[in-house]
């Protein structure tokens, strides 16, 4: 079982890592290269616990091959505050309690992240739609969506 | 938000302890870890709803490269049916060394038969393709109609019911009055049967475990779970090995809503960790997560009620079937005991009848059985209601339980906020807000009512001031959604410092004393009578310092804002020595200022909710959808708003699940044919409105701050209030959940009322 060797872009940084051929992103993030901030909560892309973007785009990283990411720029939970500073929407999951057991905050907070940069004035329904693939059981959404509105609200204003 | 500006902090909206690790991924959940030499554990499950296991040959298995260890269930503590129950909490050791792993019968697809650890996860995998087992396969039952005719399949011949052997493992009953006096005098009786299909708790993290032992036995164990004391106990019980030989350390924990209160792979995995002597990783996928773990019962029940009419209900008879999965133990004291305790009824029977078949073991759900009863009784409600021509509501008010009713599981009532819930829910903006056009989409509003017992039980904490006088709270209940905050919030407050120079930590089984599962609404009743008692001792160490270095009597020195000062001008003339000044001091003037309580808490008083539900439906396409909705609780005191919000409206979003889409869905061959994400429809973001939350606080006379619990009763009214929406929306009531599309197409087309019964 030969592995194969892939260069690619972490947060940034550039990285490396070797993986098996059927190996996804998710497994390689949280295998070789200790990012574990990603989840993993269905392995079949229906929970959204492992969303990270490639080159600004959405994607759930089980879906994904880890070979596939070769030459690309990936960015996941790790990478969105700026050293001691949090990103706005993790400043406001904090404030507004968006959050209850965690274990979808990563994905929702990379998911967010990625439709306030398309879209920084969204609707509630915008907002709902967007997010319609990343499952949270615990908070029933609503302190969540207000969390991104509240947000984008004020990242406008700036 | 609200800004924190004064230095109190019950009530206020601060940022929980562990929220920085969980915004940033930083946090540590079950799978994160790792361990030097770490290999993989797989599990081998039945493919057959019920077969007896005449012989397991493993060794195939065994000489695959890669493999490390095998075990089958002759490797676990077997507890024999001949010798009686053993019980750990509410679990019989009995059916849990079986549900583990199957011994003699595979009783539902996904039961354990065998387990493997090897180098990769792959290699595991393939492993478990090389066990061959000799089943012999058996009829099945899987609905409880089929379970309990004479001739159904017999899960376990040991259990006998009315003298035969049945699957019928239990029956329960809370009796007040005479029911058949009782109906004499009604002018109206109104009786339902209701049917519900299980649904599982949806937690988005799997279980997943890290175990190592040493060659002398000595174990640690890293799991998600809702109780890492019942880790460590379940795991000594199954494998042989010492409590006092087991460190249960409690990861994050990823949701568990009752599912996480039992054991599926620890006892595995340290077997494999024993025999291979290499720390032993298992994490189960999805699919594993919906065969082989929860849900809660499906459910069969019928509710008859008689009432006046001037509306006073005068007799109620519940009978509740619930299915227990493999194992005796389904929730028929939640269904029985709490749907008809929201109201005072002098004549009362309510029944329960725990069924086996063969499924999955069911395990607790957020008010585990609540929810199933309070759908049935609170529909019935709804249409004795109408028929009295009375709004919901104030029937409700008329009948309502309050202080000195004597509810029929027992208890007589001190002080309840029920009455109050009902006239919040009723004079609520919802409640006065005309329903709007749904252009050409049929609106329609409906209420319910609900109840959950609390608890309150073992709780351990010490509380240390740190040399540079801050502060340490150490506890022994994961924190599954938020409890850390409001422990922070209350341990600031007491002292009297900012909230931020309190850090909360969830102690392993070893550094600190016992303390019972997060479960049953008691952590922050719980934790925080012996957070405050630890506390208040920590003051009174204060005080005694400050006396001492002034040289006056403690009792002249109080602790106020942080700081001693003397009681009075009379008691001495000195600057008040803060917490960091004392901390500082501490070495020279006695040592560490610690203390730890260990207590049995008492006096969790129940809950009760009321919610209001506004639907629209899509009659082509027979989807409803929840426009609007309001939740009322009576929550006690909220230490932390935020958070006691996001109990009651992450509830009702589980609730609008159960009531709309949800539900296992069983093959022809007795397996689960939606074991995922996809198919198995949770909602999603899109298919919710916003829940608005009215908070009644009528404080816990027996609790320090006025805590009552609130993570349960948020989901026990939702099934009623949404199907009572929809009868109101089309004039057609539904006696199955979910009132999925498919089913609410086929009971819009049925022609009368009685085809959709
Ligand atoms: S783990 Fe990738 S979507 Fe669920
Ligand atoms: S906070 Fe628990 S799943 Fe979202």
């Amino acid at each position: 079982m030969a592995k194969v060797h892939v260069t690619t872009t972490i947060n940034g940084e550039p990285m490396e890592f070797l993986c098996e051929p059927s190996d996804t992103m998710l497994d390689a993030l949280r295998g070789p290269l200790a990012l574990t901030g990603s989840k993993e909560g269905c392995a079949s892309g229906d929970c959204g616990a492992c969303s990270i973007t490639v080159d600004d785009r959405l994607v759930c990283s089980c879906l994904m091959l880890a070979v596939e990411s070769q030459d690309h720029e990936i960015r996941t939970i790790e990478g969105l505050a700026n050293g001691e500073h949090l990103h706005p929407l993790q400043q406001k999951f904090l404030e507004m309690a968006a959050l209850q057991c965690g274990i979808c905050t990563s994905g929702m907070l990379v998911a967010s992240d990625a439709l306030l940069r398309k879209n920084p004035d969204p609707s509630e329904e915008e907002v709902r739609f967007w997010l319609a693939g990343n499952l949270c059981r615990c908070t029933g959404y609503d302190k969540i969506v207000r969390a991104v509105m509240e947000t984008a609200a004020e990242m406008r204003a700036q | 938000m609200n800004l924190v500006t004064n230095n109190k902090w019950i009530g206020q909206r601060t940022i929980r302890p562990d929220g920085m690790d969980k915004v940033t991924g930083r946090a540590q959940f079950a799978a994160d870890t790792t361990m030097p030499g770490q290999i993989w554990g797989k599990v081998l499950r039945s493919p057959h709803p019920h077969a007896r296991i005449r012989g397991i040959d493993t060794s195939k298995a065994e000489k695959l490269p890669g493999v490390k260890a095998v075990v089958t269930s002759k490797d676990i503590v077997d507890f024999p049916i001949e010798k009686g129950a053993v019980m750990l909490g509410i679990q019989d050791m009995r059916w849990m060394c079986r549900n583990v792993m199957a011994r003699d019968k595979a009783l539902f697809p996904g039961h354990p038969v065998a387990a493997v650890a090897a180098t990769t996860e792959a290699i595991a995998a393939e492993a478990c393709k090389l066990i061959e087992v000799d089943y012999e396969v058996l009829p099945w039952s899987i609905e409880i109609d089929d379970a309990i005719k004479p001739d159904a399949p017999i899960l376990h011949e040991f259990n006998k019911f009315d003298g035969k052997p049945s699957n019928i493992a239990g029956r329960l009953e809370h009796k007040k009055g005479d029911i058949a006096e009782g109906f004499k005098k009604a002018d109206i009786v109104i009786e339902r049967t209701f049917t519900t299909r299980p649904v599982h708790q949806g937690y988005i993290e799997p279980h997943a475990c890290l175990i190592s032992v040493a060659p002398d036995g000595k174990t640690t164990i890293w799991s998600s779970s809702q109780g890492q004391f019942m880790v460590r106990a379940m795991t000594a019980y199954l494998t042989g090995i010492p409590q006092s030989d087991i460190r249960a350390i409690p990861a994050e924990i990823g949701g568990g809503f009752g599912g996480k209160t039992i054991v599926y792979l620890e006892p595995l995995a340290t077997l494999l960790a024993k025999k291979s002597g290499r720390p032993v990783k298992m994490v189960m996928t999805r699919e594993e997560v919906m065969r082989a773990t929860g849900p809660t019962s499906g459910s069969k029940s019928t509710v008859k009620i008689g009432a006046t009419k001037d509306g006073k209900i005068v007799a109620a008879h519940g009978t509740f079937y619930l299915q227990a999965g493999a194992f005796p133990g389904s929730p028929i004291r939640g269904a029985a005991g709490c749907s008809f305790t929201p109201y005072d009824i002098p004549n009362l029977l309510s029944e329960g009848f725990d069924v086996c078949s063969n499924r999955s073991k069911v395990a607790a759900y957020r008010a585990p059985g609540a929810p199933i009863g309070a759908y049935a009784v609170e529909c019935v409600m709804d249409e004795v209601a109408e028929r009295l021509k009375m709004d919901p509501l104030d029937f409700r008010l008329k009948n309502a339980a309050k202080e000195g009713t004597k509810a029929a599981h027992g208890p007589v009532f001190p002080r309840i906020g029920y009455i109050e819930t009902v006239e919040a829910a009723k004079n609520s903006p919802h409640y006065a807000a005309p329903l709007g056009d749904g252009h050409g989409r049929p609106r329609g509003r409906g209420v319910a009512s609900g109840f959950w017992f609390n608890a309150g039980g073992e709780s351990s904490a010490q509380v240390n001031i740190t040399e540079d006088g801050n502060v340490v709270v150490t506890t022994g209940h994961p924190d599954i959604g938020g409890s850390r905050a409001g422990i922070a919030n209350i341990c600031a407050e007491l002292l009297g410092i900012d909230y931020r120079r309190v850090s909360v930590i969830i102690g392993d089984t070893q550094t600190v004393g016992f303390s019972n599962l997060t479960g049953g609404s008691r952590v922050l009743f719980a934790s925080s009578m012996v957070v405050t008692q630890s506390t208040e001792k920590i003051i009174q160490t204060l005080r005694e310092r400050a006396a001492k270095i002034w040289e006056i009597d403690p009792e002249a020195v109080k602790w106020e804002n942080g700081a001693a000062h003397p009681v009075s001008p009379n008691a001495g003339q000195f600057e008040p020595l803060t917490l960091q000044e004392l901390a500082e001091k501490a070495p020279a003037m006695g040592g560490p200022i610690g203390a730890g309580v260990q207590l049995n808490t008492q006096g969790a008083d129940g809950g009760f909710g009321t919610h209001v539900c506004d639907v629209e439906v899509d009659v082509d396409l027979g989807i409803a959808r929840v426009i609007r909705y309001t939740a009322v609780q009576d929550v006690g005191r909220a230490i932390h708003p935020g958070y006691v919000e996001g109990q009651l409206q992450g509830g009702v979003a589980q609730g609008i699940g159960w009531a709309l889409n949800e539900e296992y869905i069983y093959t022809r061959e007795g397996k689960v044919d939606n074991p995922g994400f996809l198919d198995y429809r949770m909602p999603v973001c899109s298919d919710l409105p916003m829940i608005d939350c009215i908070m009644v606080e009528i404080p816990n006379p027996k609790h320090p701050q006025g805590v009552k619990g609130v993570g349960e009763v948020p989901l026990v009214p939702v099934m009623a209030a949404v199907a009572n929406a929809i009868y109101n929306a089309l004039g057609k009531r539904f006696y199955a959940l979910p009132m999925s599309p498919p089913k609410v197409l086929e009971v819009l087309e049925a022609p009368t009322r009685e085809a959709a019964e």
